[in-house]
């Protein structure tokens, strides 16, 4: 953290200032292990084992926080007795498909309530491929898949098909000398971070934790942190002061663009994207993807709202809001399954919008492969980065792979302005906006994304404009009108967070309770809104800390309705208490018949503790006054998930894909759902590769460096390439500091200057030492500061969830001196190709 | 004259991120100086020169099996007693009114006296103008009641900048408060007015011997014995004369 975000890290030192206790667990030993209290060096790839055995270690001590997980957990719940979990079958969860190598949900199921197959189809019960294909998981940014009713419980989590009962038997094996054999950390290590963890859990205090893409960019990213979550809602650390699971973002508003999303498979706010051949109208939409119980039983309002927002006066209930113009998902449409359609031919014309693909994707060669075979490509950057000079100066043009004059890409430079060079807003990880100012105006030809997409969109509507096709109405019907202002006819930010905080009858809407379904309201993103209320934007609020209370609710706008802690419902005992004097953050005022406290109560501000839902009631009225987590369909925290996940209701450790080691744990070796992408430029490591990599970033550059190897002063800091080895691997492949090592996989090899440091350690898996080479991935041709690019190594595997790319644990080969240039250079790769 | 002005860097507090070298670069508009990898753990500034004022360093250990990274922010120490000012035969080199040293640059003449005469080896010469630099605390913010430049963009607050006195007391405190948590390597330096330089306007709180962080262990004015050299050299030089004196009366 202090490595990569060491502004955000000043809140860490400041807590450890207060006596906090920092704990790095990390494959390198970076600036954020200098100063923590207890590093933990692991194998990269390891963490489930990890925390699995935290979550065993809690269970078998009876460290959880028993009146928490009762009542906020669904640890209470049954499971439909055909569940069959890991320990039955060596690795695999019940339900799983070998040909199509995904699960059928069906048997995960509460008993006594039905499951649906996450936010997809609930007729189709094989949802698993279907989910894995549409990544609708992703919509489960705000809250989590759908089950239509409350399960059987036992209160005394006795019952031995409970969640209880289940999560201990299938953590059981997850021990600290598994923890040993897997991680390579020592038992006593591991039970030093045990101790401490639970030792600061309970009543009196929390314990928070940290991640990074160190947890999600591997075949089992979202496993990794639905471990985490379990961990902590078993302790109660959820929606309580000091508590939570916190996402430190690759950069800056990383949360802002899933919010508002850049992603294919959701719209704003995680509504998910409609599917083509599913969602035939509004009302199919809706109903399929709307749990309905807890607050995303108001879908429809959402909707709605945000196709008047997009229509306005064009969206009438009689046209069904204009719901036919949404585009339509027909499968896989994420970045790497996109690749390889350019490489195909299929995909023509390609937006590359602040990002560096040819340096900071898995697999450069794959990703140049696809930018060479396209008709155009826009480049919106602040630099001349490499994704848009892959075509004279990419290593494929070095190798002979490929030539200049016969790339038939045509490549539109755009510059772009930056962050202090156009008004806009920053979300957090904590959801916090946070507006800025523009501070000068954007040099020579560099415009805002804004103006470039709005300009754009005015030229493309001026063409359309006599059309009388139908399939131009969504873009001839679109609201396209804001405000401009100066001489560049730059559009008002500020108009457009109007638009997205949404209107009603009466003006700018203040809250998402107001939202209707019936088109009165229109709202650019449901969970945004408020953040324009009474027409002030919130977000723009900088009253200092001194001169409000300690949550400081007057420092920016976070969504939703301005709460700094969600869930802070799970901050009160059942009866609406505080759990703690010391840790008292919301609670129940009888007298006054409300939830107060020093920030905004995330729940129903009436609704009293001892509330109990209607039979069959629906949306938030169906949740009790002791169901904290209101946009689960339940109110809980699923300890177990009954549905949503394509990989399996509990997180159970496989190996990474490219491992060196077979599972200690079961006989199913990898993710067994994972996703591949098959193709000849991304074959898979077999056994010739003796070692672990892993990527990470350095403080000095910024991810894959078109915004710090173009700056002396940054450049100066981090001049070159380097790779990261322990002194005993460097005695056994005759490595030297300062000088060049080849690092070589089955996609690529590299080059990169041999920094030798006791920072990197060799680690005891039991009897097999690991060696771990670690990689900074910032460099590429271009810049003041150049070298090879970390990613041409890596080959694309993803998490079959989210789509993410496996990129902090693969295997390699690493050797002395500089790699061979020209066709010496594939044909090294194909030797080792050749081996296995 | 206003109270005097100091910095105190708390380096067991300090991560490393470099944001004071770079702020320090970019407020006072310091050239680049070269991309060179030198493989010292993430230090590729090497050391404070003219065209560094600030830097930071990268101590690798291991202690009882343990890694242990030190990372400390180096910054001119706007001595009590400065050799550097004491030398400068132009006044370029001044005692400012917060107490601070600054080299002024449209009066400096590129003698170079100061380099061989700071203890620490702070001030440079820049070699394509040959003028000497090093940090001013930025005299150009603190005037305007700003902050330096790096303690300003320094995240963890190992860069704190105000009245010396106060800082030298909030000095102390965390010293003992390091102490009390078991930390019996922490030391202060720099922090004595009975050191070699009557004390520094900048001094430190390290983890190690200072020569680890690359610092003199007992740094002593090198104009303080100017004086009784001068002295001496005056005896010798009243000695010379009577000598000759005495060899011409002697042919007499």
């Amino acid at each position: 953290m202090a490595e990569c975000h060491p502004v955000g890290f000043q809140w860490v030192m400041e807590a450890k200032a207060r006596g906090a206790k920092i704990i790095h667990v990390d494959p390198r030993f970076t600036r954020t292990s200098a100063v923590s209290d207890v590093f933990v060096p692991i194998r990269a790839g390891s963490d489930i084992a990890f925390l699995g055995a935290l979550v065993n270690y809690v269970l078998t001590h009876g460290k959880e926080f028993r009146e928490y997980v009762v009542a906020y957990t669904n640890a209470a719940a049954i499971i439909n007795e055909d569940f069959k979990d890991t320990e039955d079958l060596d690795g695999l969860f019940s339900g799983f498909d070998a040909e199509k190598r995904a699960y059928d949900h069906s048997s995960w199921a509460y008993q006594g309530a039905e499951a649906q197959s996450g936010a997809g189809d609930p007729s189709d019960r094989t949802g698993g491929q279907q989910h894995r294909a549409t990544a609708q998981a992703e919509q489960h940014g705000s809250g989590g898949a759908t089950v239509s009713a409350k399960p059987d419980e036992d209160p005394t989590l006795e019952h031995p098909r409970c969640v209880f009962q289940i999560l201990k038997r299938h953590y059981a094996r997850y021990t600290p000398e598994m923890v040993e054999e897997v991680c390579g950390v020592p038992a006593a290590k591991f039970l030093e971070v045990a101790e401490a963890i639970t030792a600061n859990s309970g009543r009196d205090r929390t314990t928070a934790l940290c991640y990074a893409v160190g947890w999600t960019q591997h075949t089992v990213g979202v496993q990794y942190i639905r471990t985490a979550s379990i961990l902590q809602a078993l302790l109660g650390n959820i929606g309580r002061p000091g508590g939570g699971i916190l996402a430190l973002r690759g950069h800056a508003s990383i949360q802002g663009s899933t919010d508002i999303p850049t992603l294919f498979n959701i719209l704003p706010g995680y509504i998910p994207m409609p599917h083509a051949r599913q969602h035939l109208d509004l009302a199919s939409f809706v109903a399929e993807d709307a749990g309905r119980t807890g607050f995303w039983g108001n879908m429809d309002s959402y909707t709605v709202s945000l196709l008047k927002a997009w229509w306005g006066e064009h969206a009438t209930a009689g046209n069904d809001f204009c719901f036919d113009y949404l585009p339509r998902l027909t499968g896989d449409h994420g970045t790497y399954s996109t690749v390889l359609r350019q490489i195909e031919g299929e995909c023509k014309g390609y937006f590359l919008v602040g990002e560096n693909p040819a340096v900071g994707s898995a697999n450069g060669k794959l990703q140049r492969l696809g930018l060479a075979n396209l008709d155009w490509l826009v480049v919106r950057d602040l630099q001349m980065i490499e994704s848009a000079t892959f075509w004279r100066n990419g290593p494929e043009i070095e190798t002979g792979e490929l030539r200049t004059e016969e790339i038939g890409t045509e490549v539109f430079f755009m510059p772009a302005a930056a962050h202090t060079e156009k008004d806009g807003s920053f979300t957090n990880t904590q959801r916090l906006l946070q507006w800025h100012h523009k501070a000068v105006d954007p040099p020579g030809d560099a415009r805002s994304d804004l103006w470039f997409y709005y300009h754009l969109g005015k030229l493309i509507r001026h063409r359309l404009r006599d059309s009388t096709d139908p399939r131009d109405l969504p873009v001839q019907h679109l609201t396209w009108s804001y405000v401009e202002e100066g001489p560049l006819g730059e559009p008002s930010a500020e108009s457009v967070l109007a638009e997205i905080n949404g209107t009603g009858p009466d003006g700018p809407l203040s809250a998402y309770t107001q939202l209707k379904n019936d088109g009165s309201t229109s709202c650019g993103c449901w969970i945004y809104c408020g953040v324009r209320a009474d027409g002030v934007n919130q977000a723009a609020r900088r009253k200092p800390g001194r001169d409000q209370t300690w949550v400081a609710p007057d420092w920016g706008w976070a969504w939703p309705a301005n709460r700094r802690i969600i869930y802070n419902r799970a901050s009160a005992d059942p009866d609406g208490n505080p759990w703690s004097e010391r840790k008292k953050y919301i609670w129940w005022d009888s007298a006054a018949g409300r939830w107060v406290g020093a920030d905004v109560p995330d729940f129903e501000p009436t609704k009293p503790p001892d509330f109990e839902p209607e039979e069959g009631a629906r949306a938030q009225d169906a949740l009790g006054g002791a169901d904290p987590f209101i946009m689960q369909t339940d109110g809980k925290a699923w300890l177990f998930a009954p549905a949503g996940l394509a990989d399996g209701p509990l997180p159970a450790h496989y190996e990474p894909l490219e491992s060196p080691y077979s599972n200690p744990l079961y006989a199913q070796q990898v993710n067994p759902t994972l996703q591949r992408y098959d193709h000849p430029a991304n074959p898979y490591n077999g056994s010739a590769f003796p070692y672990v990599v892993t990527t990470y970033r350095l403080t000095e550059h910024h991810t894959a460096g078109g915004m710090s190897r173009t700056l002396p002063y940054l450049s100066e800091l981090q001049p070159e390439f380097f790779c990261e080895v322990s002194p005993e691997l460097a005695e056994e492949r005759g490595l030297e500091h300062l000088g060049w090592a080849t690092i070589i996989t089955s996609r690529s090899a590299i080059e990169a200057r041999v920094m030798v440091t006791r920072r990197m350690k060799p680690l005891r898996m039991r009897e097999q030492v690991v060696h771990q080479v670690g990689l900074p991935y910032h460099w590429g041709p271009n810049g003041l500061s150049i070298g090879d690019a970390a990613n041409d190594i890596l080959g694309v595997a993803a998490d079959p969830n989210v789509h993410i790319q496996e990129a902090k644990a693969a295997t390699c080969d690493i050797i002395p001196g500089r790699r061979p240039r020209g066709q010496a250079l594939l044909d090294l790769v194909a030797e080792y190709r050749r081996r296995g | 004259m206003t109270e005097r002005m100091g910095f105190f860097t708390d380096t067991s507090v300090c991560i490393g991120c470099k944001a004071c070298e770079v702020a320090c670069k970019t407020w006072n508009d310091i050239p680049a100086d070269g991309v060179d990898l030198l493989g010292m753990s993430y230090d590729n500034t090497g050391s404070l020169d003219a065209n560094t004022w600030r830097h930071v360093a990268f101590i690798e250990q291991t202690v009882q099996d343990d890694t242990r990274w030190l990372m400390s922010s180096d910054v001119c120490k706007h001595c009590t007693e400065a050799g550097c000012l004491d030398v400068c035969p132009t006044g370029a080199l001044f005692r400012t009114e917060f107490d601070t040293v600054v080299v002024q640059a449209d009066i400096c003449n590129g003698c170079g006296y100061c380099v061989p005469a700071c203890p620490f080896g702070v001030i440079d010469r820049r070699e394509d103008d040959g003028r000497a630099w090093k940090c001013t605390m930025c005299y150009d913010r603190i005037g305007d009641g700003l902050m330096p430049a790096c303690a300003t963009a320094c995240p963890t607050e190992s860069i704190q900048y105000g009245p010396l006195d106060e800082l030298r007391e909030r000095a102390d405190e965390r010293l003992a408060e390091l102490h009390s948590r078991g930390q019996a390597d922490a030391r202060l330096y720099g922090h004595s007015p009975d050191d070699g330089v009557g004390g520094a306007g900048a001094f430190f709180l390290l983890l190690d011997e200072p020569e680890v962080y690359g610092l003199p262990s007992n740094p002593v004015v090198t104009t303080r014995d100017l004086p009784a050299m001068w002295k001496r050299a005056g005896l010798a030089a009243v000695a010379v004369a009577a000598g000759v004196a005495v060899s011409f009366l002697g042919r007499r």
